[in-house]
């Protein structure tokens, strides 16, 4: 393992005090937590916005604090869900007596976490509302499943869901749109190689010189097939072909496309990823409303990159444009 | 039998050593079918224990398994987390106020935890997840007048490597869907860990 680190085990820490020293007057960290809140924390009359999981994901989530998006967000440790009382003191800290809301990406680990940090806010009268994204459809949604992972299409429900609260939206006029984002975006993923968790020291999966993995999630979980490396325009074609038979697109529907970074792959390769899925959406009369290429939601040092369609209406395309000021997403 | 504070402290050293020595196994089977973090979890979440349990004289085994609880609910996170917490905090809530455990409190106080774990995870016996070494493990010490411990380890054993043909329905592993089948479940091998680690020390000190 080859790392730019101190110790494998106060990585996480580590990153957050280098993050606030970053944006010092943007971010702080709570005290003795792994939790970063905005500066102005907790705004008056606004829910709270809260997401949180794993580390390892950066700029997800620590990098959408900030005016416009999340007023929280709680790091776990690499690749781990963050523990209940985390989360809570994320709650209490963001909490201006309008409510908490909470972006959940839908893993058993962050699900059961943020349930019972849910529940020790109840207990305290703490209204708490929640939304459990599940964008990906490499996994099958079945009963023989824990169903569909969250992945970079968290990004959107974070930038619209922090959007409707900066407007002062009640929790359940959030909770809503945080809904509807969930039901129009979806991902896919692959990658080119591995990644190594600091404190696991080895990679998490191996993959051949000339293989890549369709299908992937962002903690490296195996996707649908494994396959000989391919062009970047197979590539894209692929994950489009995907999302596109998942969901019903109609000609002249308006859509946002990311094309998001697995953390190792060059912006230069999703511009070439991004340029044939923009030639494919055309194909099929779908109108590119905005485009976002870069790293959104990584994967530690994996190579690959995953596509995101969020199928936008008016009251959408008016939330994803609004103004937002945090680290890594501003508008 | 009745298990004692001394016991319930014993068990969770024992259990400490148990993950530190066997973190890496953990780790690798998580990494077949999971994200290669369950080593990790546990045992930064027992080191924690040990600390905790080291700062405090415990009046009653219902007061050394909260402390286990919330340790463990605050410092494994994961999927582990929850449900270890859960099944400890479980435990402690069946105990309460109870000077002294015997074998008919701790069948009930186990049978509330595997309740508890299952009231979280949503699993069933079968989908391939830590229930499966609990479930086999309950139904022993409810049906037993006295435990025969190593008959309970050997039961855990068997119910530990059962989990090597299911596939999973539960957790990150199913998201393999027929390839989590041939690997052990993580969360089983722990459980193993932590009912051979009760075993031992109840077996010592008999
Ligand atoms: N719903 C569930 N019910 C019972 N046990 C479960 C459930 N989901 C997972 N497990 C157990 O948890 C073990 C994995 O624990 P681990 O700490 O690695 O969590 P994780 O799934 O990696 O969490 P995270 O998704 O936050 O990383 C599995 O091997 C399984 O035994
Ligand atoms: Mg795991």
């Amino acid at each position: 393992m080859k790392k730019i680190i101190n110790h494998p085990e106060q990585v996480v820490q580590e990153m957050l005090e280098g993050l606030v020293l970053a944006y010092p007057n943007e971010l702080k960290l709570l005290e003795g937590t792994s939790v970063i809140v905005r500066q102005d924390a907790p705004v008056q009359n606004k829910v709270g916005v809260i997401s949180g999981g794993g580390s390892g994901h950066e700029p997800a989530h620590a990098g959408y604090v900030g005016k416009g998006m999340l007023d929280a967000a709680v790091c776990g440790e690499v690749f781990t869900s963050p523990t209940p009382d985390q989360i809570f003191e994320a709650i209490k800290a963001v909490n201006s007596g309008k409510g908490v809301f909470l972006v959940i990406k839908n893993y058993t680990g962050d699900v059961m976490n943020f349930e019972m940090a849910a529940e020790l806010a109840e207990a305290e009268g703490i209204p708490v509302e929640s939304v459990i994204v599940n964008d990906d459809v490499a996994v099958e949604d079945s009963t023989y499943t824990t169903g569909r992972r969250g992945i970079a299409g968290t990004v959107f429900v974070h930038k619209i869901a922090g959007a409707k609260a900066e407007q002062g939206a009640s929790l359940a006029e959030i909770k809503a749109v945080a809904e509807k984002v969930v039901n129009n975006v979806r991902s896919m993923g692959m990658a080119l190689t591995p990644c190594t968790v600091p404190a696991a020291g080895k990679p998490g999966f191996e993959l051949g010189e000339n293989e890549m993995e369709v299908g992937i999630g962002i903690h490296g979980e195996p996707g649908i097939e494994r396959k000989p490396i391919a062009t970047a325009d197979e590539i894209a074609e692929t994950l489009t072909s995907h999302i596109l038979e998942d969901m019903e697109f109609k000609e002249n529907d308006e859509v946002a496309v990311m094309i998001n970074g697995m953390g190792a792959t060059p912006e230069m390769e999703l511009f070439i990823v991004n340029r044939k899925v923009q030639q494919l959406l055309k194909e099929k009369g779908i109108n590119v409303h905005e485009t976002f290429v870069g790293n959104y939601m990584t994967s530690l040092e994996m190579a690959g990159c995953s596509v995101t369609l969020l199928k936008l209406d008016e009251e959408l395309k008016e939330l994803l444009a609004a103004p937002a000021n945090t680290p890594a997403f501003k508008k | 039998m009745n298990i004692t504070v001394n016991n319930a402290i014993q068990w969770m050293k024992r259990m400490h050593e148990k993950v530190n020595e066997h973190k890496d196994d953990l780790t690798s089977l998580d990494q077949a079918i999971g994200d290669g973090d369950h080593g990790i979890n546990l045992a930064r979440g027992f080191n924690e224990v040990m600390k905790k349990l080291d700062t405090v004289e415990y009046a009653t085994v219902s007061d050394v398994f909260k402390d286990v609880a919330m340790t463990i609910m605050s410092k494994v996170g994961g999927a582990s987390g929850p449900l270890y917490g859960t099944a400890f905090l479980k435990m402690s809530m069946a105990l309460k106020d109870k000077e002294s455990v015997t074998k008919a409190d701790f069948a009930t106080a186990v049978a509330e935890a595997l309740n508890g774990l299952q009231q979280r995870g949503k699993a069933k016996p079968g989908d391939k997840t830590m229930v499966d070494v609990w479930n086999p493990v309950v139904s022993y010490i409810r049906d037993h007048e006295e435990i025969d411990w190593d008959e309970l380890s050997a039961t855990a054993k068997r119910a530990m490597e059962a989990t090597k043909e299911l596939r999973a329905l539960k957790g990150r592993a199913s998201y393999l869907k027929e390839r989590s089948i041939g690997h052990i479940d993580p969360g089983a091998l722990s459980s193993y860990y932590l009912f051979v680690s009760l075993a031992e020390v109840m077996k010592e000190g008999e």
